[in-house]
């Protein structure tokens, strides 16, 4: 079974690998690049857990072929910081303890930040139906709801702050 | 003991020492670590519920390309059944080493047969599928109304009850007083039969190991469980390789709520590295989780509860049967022994019956058996409160254990927090709110309250002093909620310095002492006795350095603030030593600074919640949603408020999930017809609402903090809240499990009064 | 082990002539959101895997001249949310193809793949039924349309011949006065397949039902227009008693099975729920309240 050769890149890097054709973008990002940061909890699209974005858009890499990444800007939660600086989100998971086990993480961050790019002004049931694909089992949501309002409310007075 | 009061980090939300990795995908689980060299292993399972396995013939996946070994239960050590018990905590190594791997017989659909290593995943897979196993199929059973039946196919033929072979492999009791004089005595007598599904823990974060066995036998496991411990002795037991000899390390836990309490791949994994002489990894797929783990059991209750006049319960009767899988070991101890304990009865006989059948082997989950007996307890106890015209709570208050209190399964109660939960429900902004229109959609609210042991037992600490000044705490305990959080708060406090100078880590099993499983809510309970005591000793080290240095006696040194004082100006004038002081003198004044402590801790009370749920139904789909929620415990002590909080939200939202879409739905062909998360309908973040925490604070006497387990107790109450809320929006009660749309649609159209069966 | 090979070609004909070549072993990936599920379950093993989303025909949205639209079969529910315009003609069309799965698998999955992977229970389907749409289907033979209920042959089937592949949905122009809606049954508030999913495209003058259109999926082999629903509420005021016949002929229509999702009885007395319902928000759409 002759590898297929992927060019593309991930968090702004220009990345290079080789996947088999019906390797997963998971596979590819877990296992050659060592990006573990994305997780499997189910390998058929229910669990969120392995969330990532292909050019802004929101998916499910257990449910794209690595193959398919050729040309296009991957990122992952290993991207969602600024170097040391945390995303807004990530810092708020950690103040509102928004994590228990942490497996759900990744995927609740990558998914949250891309609604707030969407939508920065999300109402509760907004956040929720957003979140429908990212399944977590310690927390019941309810902290993790909070902690995407609260990041959505402060980012808009960052917002309003810087332009005044 | 004195509780220390106006704490500077204990009741703090501080920010968990391993959060940042988790927030930036750095977090290691047992899925993420690879070892050099490493290949992948995979099992092979039974696809039949219920077969003799007459021989099994490996010889073509062995010739496969890129197979590098194949293992069998002759691999595995076995454990007789006539030899008698081998226990190992709750859990029988006979059982045990029938569970990793079926021997004579196969037991349920997914029970594993044989385990392969290769190269590749995809090549494991395939030599799985050259294995020739020679099934004689068997008749099966599987729902506990057949299993129990006469002339229903017995799984174990050596197991007696009543004098002939039968699924029923043991019961329990707890009795208190005469039944019989007690409902004699009652004015109202109420009697019903539930039933409920299996349903799966449902954590995240499918099982995975990575193992790596060195030529001279010294073994590695990198894996997620719920105690490297247990992962090390019953790997050992199962190999045959010494415990010494085991390096279980602890990865990350996504999730395990009982379900990772018990190993399936360690011990195949472990013997596939020793064969290939190569790491081997194993990472189950969703669907080999939910068929081969956890569930938790499916169930028969028949509870009778008998009242006078004006409240008082005279006697309590309840039978809870409970599946127990394939092997024996369901949780009756929780069922008999939790369901009546918030209240106080003169008069009861709880019993518990463990039946096998042909299904995966329960495993713990989240206060095991306690949520059953509490569905079928707390749904006949709001009936009584109808049928007296009493309100629920004041039912309850009525009836509510309290210190004095003998509790039908042996304590005689200390001080304890039951009533204290029932009156802040009762005083809770939601009790007292209208329910609101649901604009065509009927709304009813329920409550429920519910009980769990809790649990101290074995842990160990190590607290060290770092060269430069701070703090390295290290357990044996995995931590899946937050609990090195909390532990960071308490060695904070002791030492008087930030939290964020301690550093708090799992160590693996060479590197700390033994330290029993994190479950039964006791992780928190025992780590923060032993870093207690172990950052006490620490502290008397540091007096006595610092009385060395000024040459006064220790007893004239106190530490406070992060620093060494003297206790008063009569015992000299000094400038207080400060940790950071201490350490860089250390190597001059009697060398590093740490202390360890074990302990077999005890003192752990019992925990009591007590929930309020609203729901709103579609009358025309029977569909259910749950629109408010509170939910009351006592905590003890909430060292950490935002991870306690956490615990009660987790626990209430698996309830819901069980009491409205959760069950393990079976085929004709006896398999497991829902192993996915898109058919096994675990609550999504739109399906809840916020979920409110109301915590009481009874401080645990016997605990340096006050702690009590608080992880179990929210599941408790829930399905019975959820179903009495049901009832009171539509008249109709629920005696079966889960309330799912065409159960509450039939049971609407039947159109009749306590309808559903 | 088998083979595979993944193709990603840049025109139509190319991916025709690549898929018919490849014979019965070969699979056109859209979004992937069935396919590559049926692949890791070990129920589809694919020799060849044609990804037609590099074509731009397979993508485009387009409103027409005549006020209708063309959308591209591995359209993405998420692109065409996003279009301006489509949501606001065909609102119930839209619902349905935003129903499948999370925004996650929104961001891939396509209403060409829901029609193609032939499950009873696609979302989209009883809505592009209601709606009238025609798709257009390409194969080493040409071109050919076919109305959307005639492609589902039976669970996993279409009637689409070997080689063929799906290129487009055409949706007609909207005359005034109209409105359509589509409605599911789900145990949880998402993240469900249909346990009864029902679409109505209607248009009303003057207060009376001038055309409509019915579509009902999870509730037989595969997704049906009910003629008889719609000939109850054409001619009416959408009054109780022609939406009881409606619901009463969706209700005839059904010959569903006892599953994991449903019971018969519980999907039998859906269906007429629903086409009240839908009714209902499809006719508040139409009179534009
Ligand atoms: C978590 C999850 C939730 C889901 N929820 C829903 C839901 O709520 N409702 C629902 O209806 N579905 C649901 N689905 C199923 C799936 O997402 C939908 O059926 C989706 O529309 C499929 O589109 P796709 O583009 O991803 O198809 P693909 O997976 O790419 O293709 C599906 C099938 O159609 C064939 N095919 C695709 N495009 C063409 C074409 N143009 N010509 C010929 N053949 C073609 C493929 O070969 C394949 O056999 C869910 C799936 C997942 C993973
Ligand atoms: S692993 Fe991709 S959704 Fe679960
Ligand atoms: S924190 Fe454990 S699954 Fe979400």
């Amino acid at each position: 079974m002759a590898k297929i050769h992927v060019t593309t890149t991930i968090n702004g890097e220009p990345v290079e690998y080789l996947c088999e054709p019906n390797d997963t973008m998971l596979d590819a990002l877990r296992g050659p690049l060592g990006l573990t940061g994305s997780k499997e909890g189910c390998s058929s699209g229910d669990c969120g857990a392995c969330s990532i974005t292909v050019d802004d858009q929101l998916i499910c890499s257990c449910l794209m072929l690595a193959a398919e990444a050729e040309g296009h800007e991957i990122r992952t939660i290993e991207g969602m910081a600024d170097g040391e600086k945390l995303h807004p989100l990530q810092q708020k998971f950690l103040e509102q303890a928004a994590l228990q086990c942490g497996i759900c993480t990744s995927g609740m961050l990558v998914a949250s930040d891309a609604l707030l790019r969407r939508n920065p002004n999300p109402s509760e049931e907004e956040v929720r139906f957003w979140l429908a694909g990212n399944l977590c089992r310690c927390t019941g949501y309810d902290k993790i709801v909070r902690a995407v309002l609260e990041t959505a409310a402060e980012m808009r007075d960052g917002i309003k702050e810087a332009a005044q | 003991m004195n509780l220390v009061t106006n704490n500077k980090w204990i009741g703090q939300r501080t920010i968990r020492p391993d959060g940042m990795d988790k927030v930036t995908g750095r977090a290691q689980f047992a899925a993420d670590m690879t070892m050099p060299g490493q290949i992948w292993g995979k099992v092979l399972r039974s696809p039949h519920p219920h077969a003799r396995i007459r021989s099994i013939d490996t010889s073509k996946a062995e010739k496969l390309p890129g197979v590098k070994a194949v293992v069998t239960s002759k691999d595995i050590v076995d454990f007789p059944i006539e030899k008698g018990a081998v226990m190992l905590g709750i859990q029988d190594m006979r059982w045990m080493c029938r569970n990793v791997m079926a021997r004579d017989k196969a037991l349920f659909p997914g029970h594993p047969v044989a385990a392969v290593a290769a190269t590749t995943e995809a090549i494991a897979a395939e030599a799985c599928s050259l294995i020739e196993v020679d099934y004689e199929v068997l008749p099966w059973t599987i729902e506990i109304e057949d299993a129990i039946k006469p002339d229903a196919p017995v799984l174990h033929e050596f197991n007696k009850w009543e004098g002939k072979p039968s699924n029923i492999m043991g019961r329990l009791e707890h009795k208190k007083g005469d039944i019989a004089e007690g409902f004699k005595k009652a004015d109202v007598v109420i009697e019903r039969t539930f039933t409920t599904r299996p349903v799966h823990q449902g954590y995240i974060e499918p099982h995975a190991c990575v193992i790596s066995v060195a030529p001279d036998g010294k073994t590695t496991i990198w894996s997620s469980s719920q105690g490297q411990f247990m992962v090390r002795a019953m790997t050992a037991y199962l190999t045959g390789i010494p415990q010494s000899d085991i390096r279980a390390i602890p990865a990350e836990i996504g999730g395990g709520f009982g379900g990772k309490t018990i190993v399936y791949l360690e011990p195949l994994a472990t013997l596939l590295a020793k064969k290939s002489g190569r790491p081997v990894k194993m990472v189950m797929t969703r669907e080999e989780v939910m068929r081969a783990t956890g569930p938790t059991s499916g169930s028969r209750s028949t509870v009778k509860i008998g009242a006078t006049k004006d409240g008082r319960i005279t006697a309590a009767h309840g039978t809870f049967y409970l599946q127990a899988g394939a092997l024996p070991g369901s949780p009756i101890r929780g069922a008999a022994g939790c369901s009546f304990t918030p209240y106080d009865i003169p008069n009861l006989l709880s019993e518990g019956f463990d039946v096998c059948s042909n299904r995966s082997k329960v495993a713990a989950y989240r206060a095991p058996g306690a949520p059953i007996g509490a569905y079928a307890v707390e749904c006949v106890m709001d009936e009584v409160a109808e049928a007296l015209k009493m309100d629920p709570l004041d039912f309850r208050l009525k009836n509510g254990a309290k210190e004095g209190t003998k509790a039908a399964h042996g304590p005689t109660f200390p001080r304890i927090g039951y009533i204290e939960t029932v009156e802040a429900a009762k005083a809770s902004a939601h009790y007292a709110a209208p329910l609101g229109d649901g604009h065509g959609k009927p709304r009813g609210r329920g409550v429920a309250s519910g009980f769990w042991f809790n649990a101290g037992g074995e842990s160990s600490a190590q607290v060290n002093i770092t060269e430069d000044g701070n703090v390295v705490v290290t357990t044996g305990h995995p931590d899946i909620g937050g609990s090195r959080a909390g532990i960071a708060n308490i060695c904070a406090e002791l030492l008087g310095i930030d939290y964020k100078r301690v550093s708090v880590i799992i160590g693996d099993t060479q590197t700390i002492g033994f330290s029993n499983l994190t479950g039964g809510s006791r992780v928190l309970f025992a780590s923060a006795m032993v870093v207690t005591q172990s950052t006490e000793k620490v502290i008397q080290t540091l007096r006595e350095r610092a009385a060395k240095i000024w040459n006064i006696d220790p007893e004239a040194v106190k530490w406070d603030q992060g620093a060494a004082h003297p206790v008063s100006p009569n015992a000299g004038q000094f400038e207080p030593l400060t940790l950071k002081e201490l350490a860089d003198k250390a190597p001059t004044q009697g060398g590093p600074i740490g202390a360890g402590v074990q302990l077999n801790t005890t003192g752990a009370d019992g925990g009591f919640g007590t929930h309020i749920c609203d729901v709103e139904v579609d009358t025309e789909l029977g569909i259910v949603r749950v629109i408010r929620y509170t939910a009351v415990q006592d905590v003890g002590r909430a060292i950490h408020p935002g991870y306690v909080e956490g615990q009660l939200q987790g626990g209430v939202a698996q309830g819901i999930g069980w009491a409205l879409n959760e069950e393990y739905i079976y085929n004709k062909d006896g398999k497991v017809d829902n192993p996915g998360f898109l058919d096994y309908r675990m609550p999504v973040c739109s399906d809840l609402p916020m979920l409110d925490c109301i915590m009481v604070e009874v401080p645990n006497p016997k605990h340096p903090q006050g702690v009590k387990g608080v992880g179990e107790v929210p599941l408790v109450p829930v399905m019975a809240a959820v179903a009495s809320a049901i009832y009171n929006a539509l008249g109709i009660r629920f005696y079966s499990l889960p309330m799912s749309p065409p159960k509450v649609s039939a049971a609407l159209d039947a159109g009749v009064k306590q309808a559903a069966e | 082990m088998a083979d595979i090979r993944y193709l990603a070609p840049h025109t139509l004909d190319e991916a025709v002539g690549a898929f018919a070549a490849a014979g019965s072993a070969a699979r056109i990936l859209a979004g992937g959101t069935d396919l590559l599920v049926q692949m890791r379950s070990g129920i589809v093993k694919p020799g060849v895997i044609v990804d037609i989303k590099k074509i731009a025909e397979m993508t485009a949205i387009e409103e027409t001249a005549d006020g209708g639209f063309r959308i591209g079969a591995a359209t993405s529910g998420m692109a065409l949310h996003d279009h301006p315009r489509f949501g606001k003609v065909w609102p119930g069309v839209l619902e349905a193809v935003n129903l499948i799965g999370s925004k996650q698998v929104q961001g891939r999955a396509s209403a060409g793949g829901n029609l193609c992977n032939g499950s009873p229970a696609g979302d989209s389907v009883p809505a592009m039924i209601a709606a009238g749409a025609v798709v257009t289907i390409q194969g080493p033979n040409g071109r050919r349309e076919l109305k959307v209920e005639e492609v589902p042959a039976g669970p996993g089937r279409t009637n689409l011949k070997p080689g063929e592949i799906l290129v487009s949905f055409k949706l007609p122009p909207r005359p005034p006065g109209s409105g359509d809606a589509y409605l599911r049954m789900i145990p949880r508030t998402e993240m469900d397949i249909a346990v009864v999913g029902l679409g109505v495209s209607l248009t009303l003058k003057d207060g009376v039902c001038t055309a409509a259109r019915v579509g009902l999926g999870a509730v037989a082999p595969t997704p049906l227009l009910v003629e008889a629903a719609a000939k109850a509420l054409v001619g009416s005021k959408l009054d109780a008693a022609a939406l009881e016949k409606a619901a009463e002929a969706c209700r005839a229509a059904c010959r569903p099975i006892d599953d994991k999702r449903g019971t018969i009885a519980y999907r039998i007395k859906t269906a007429g729920v629903l086409l009240k319902r839908t009714a209902a928000i499809a006719a508040k759409r139409a009179t534009g309240k």
